[in-house]
């Protein structure tokens, strides 16, 4: 349970946003090019990071725009919000 | 851990104020090299070394535990033991696990307090009934017990519960499976620790794996908080670890970890004498042998794994409690709690061979892998000792996520693990 500050709309309660898992994962150019491996990799195999990790939330309860986190989930802290596109803070 | 437990040590004991018990099991400091590595003490962990060194006479093998042996998810889970699966594949390995469930505590001379008590699920919507009435021919067909029940032979076999067509999700019918039940989630961990200790298995608490060493497309060995430890197998049961074991290997799985809550009231007389769960309205409870109402929560949808999960979580499953349950309405809550489990997209668990030569992973049980522990680490065993899956766990192979040949139990089991 946290609060996470929307771009569009401020602070507000975790229990309004809906998580869409690891960020910055782009979707094959070619799709009818790749292997079944390459397509696993892209659908199914996940970092799930402990620690800082990138990742998208929408705020489903809300103004029903995504975006992007970065969040500790060993601890729950969030470290930055950034809009989509944006590239991803380095710090 | 030479004595049996009997009447007569308990007697003999007696005489002694109880104070001259053998130790269960050893603490031992490791050894310089094993055959095999475990890394992970819970239930699967401990059952896999009872099974590698009882059917597979590998005796200098090692359990690695970061914390104590059950106190992740072994002692977080509500201890719902059943095997009314939907496919094939799932029904053999549940079943597998519940057969050996219900001669566990003779097996090991350890009384794991499996307890019979039937396991009945809810439908609320003509989807569950259907559904539900699917699964139990599906059951049936595999030679599992499993019956639809209407509206009032529910509330025949479970009279507490609210059957009033008026209620925002009435029950509709259920299905009930009578083999299943309950068992006591420690006694399962204490009592594989204490037979696996009996074999000569090492059981080494507080050590923490910080790496995995390769040579090539091989393991050699684990680097822990307590030394580098050699090995040529390493079995990773984890839990919603394992994809941080998984990093350590170069490895990434299909796994994703979040929080899963569950709670216990007050103790109180017997008012419940069966387990049940509901799906559509994600509640389900049983009562310890304590008294307490066990309940259980779902899981967050955002990766952590901080053994927290959200109020709402906990209040959306009390919500459908108190409508079930009426009766229920001025319980108090005494605990509540998080475990973080490892979910895989079908919702099925990975028993499995690697891409690297003696790594192994029994991951992605989710939120339902306490009913599978006795067969879980039978399998897992026979896997790791043979280089090679057991029928009943090729289906649960990592590389069903590239041949798309998954064991989607999602909607499909009776869910609510």
């Amino acid at each position: 349970m946290f609060v996470i500050n929307c771009p569009y709309c401020g602070e507000r309660e975790q229990s309004e946003f809906k998580a869409g898992g690891e960020a910055h994962i782009v979707r094959p150019k070619q799709p009818t090019e790749l292997s079944d491996d390459q397509w696993a990799e892209y659908l199914f195999m996940r970092k799930n990071i402990k620690g800082i990790q990138y990742e998208r939330w929408n705020h489903a309860h809300g103004c029903r725009k995504w975006f992007n986190m970065v969040r500790d989930t060993s601890n729950d802290k969030i470290k930055a919000v950034y809009k989509m596109g944006e590239e991803p803070p380095t710090e | 851990m030479k004595n049996k437990y009997s009447i007569f040590s308990l007697l003999k004991n007696a005489l002694s104020y109880h104070e001259n018990w053998e130790k269960a099991w050893k603490d031992p400091e490791p050894k310089k090299e094993y055959e095999a590595v475990i890394i992970g003490g819970g239930g699967h962990g401990l059952a896999t070394a009872y099974y590698l060194a009882k059917k597979h006479n590998m005796k200098n093998i090692a359990v690695v535990e970061k914390g104590w042996i059950g106190g992740g998810n072994t002692g977080r889970n509500t201890t719902i033991i059943r095997s009314n699966y939907l496919w094939d594949a799932s029904a053999g390995l549940y079943d597998h696990a519940l057969k050996i469930w219900e001669s566990l505590s003779q097996e090991l001379n350890y009384n794991v307090m499996f307890s019979q008590r039937g396991v009945m699920n809810l439908a609320h919507n003509l989807q569950d009934v259907r559904d539900l009435k699917r699964r139990t021919h599906a059951n049936r067909l595999n030679g599992i017990d499993a019956v639809y029940l209407n509206t009032e032979e529910v509330k025949k076999f479970c009279p507490i519960i609210n059957t009033s067509q008026e209620i925002r999700y009435p029950v509709l019918g259920g299905t009930l499976q009578r083999r299943a039940g309950t068992a006591r989630h420690d006694a399962v961990a204490w009592g594989y620790a204490r037979g696996a200790d009996k074999m000569g298995v090492d059981i080494i608490q507080n050590c923490e794996v910080k790496g995995i060493k390769r040579n090539g497309d091989c393991v050699e060995g684990i680097e822990t908080t307590k030394g580098f430890i050699k090995t040529n197998k390493i079995g990773v049961v984890a839990a919603g670890h394992s994809s941080v074991i998984a990093n350590m290997a170069g490895l990434k799985l299909p796994l994703e970890s979040k929080p899963l809550q569950a709670l216990v009231s007050e103790p109180v007389k017997p008012i419940i004498d069966t387990v049940v769960m509901s799906n559509a309205v994600h509640a389900y409870v049983s009562q310890s042998d304590k008294g307490e109402l066990v309940i259980g929560a779902g899981t967050d949808d955002y990766i952590s794994y901080s053994q927290k999960g959200s109020h709402d979580i906990v209040e959306g499953t009390l919500n459908a409690i108190l409508e079930l349950y009426p009766i229920f309405s001025r319980m108090r809550m005494l605990r509540q709690w998080g475990g973080i489990v490892d979910i895989c997209p079908d919702a099925s668990p990975i028993i499995s061979k690697t891409s690297i030569k003696g790594l192994y992973f029994n991951c992605g049980w989710g939120t339902g892998g306490f009913k599978a522990t006795p067969g879980s680490g039978d399998l897992f065993a026979h896997t790791i000792a043979n280089d090679e899956p057991h029928k009943l766990n090729a289906a649960f192979n990592i590389n069903r996520f590239v041949s798309g040949d998954l064991v989607d139990e999602h909607g499909a089991a009776a869910v609510a693990h």
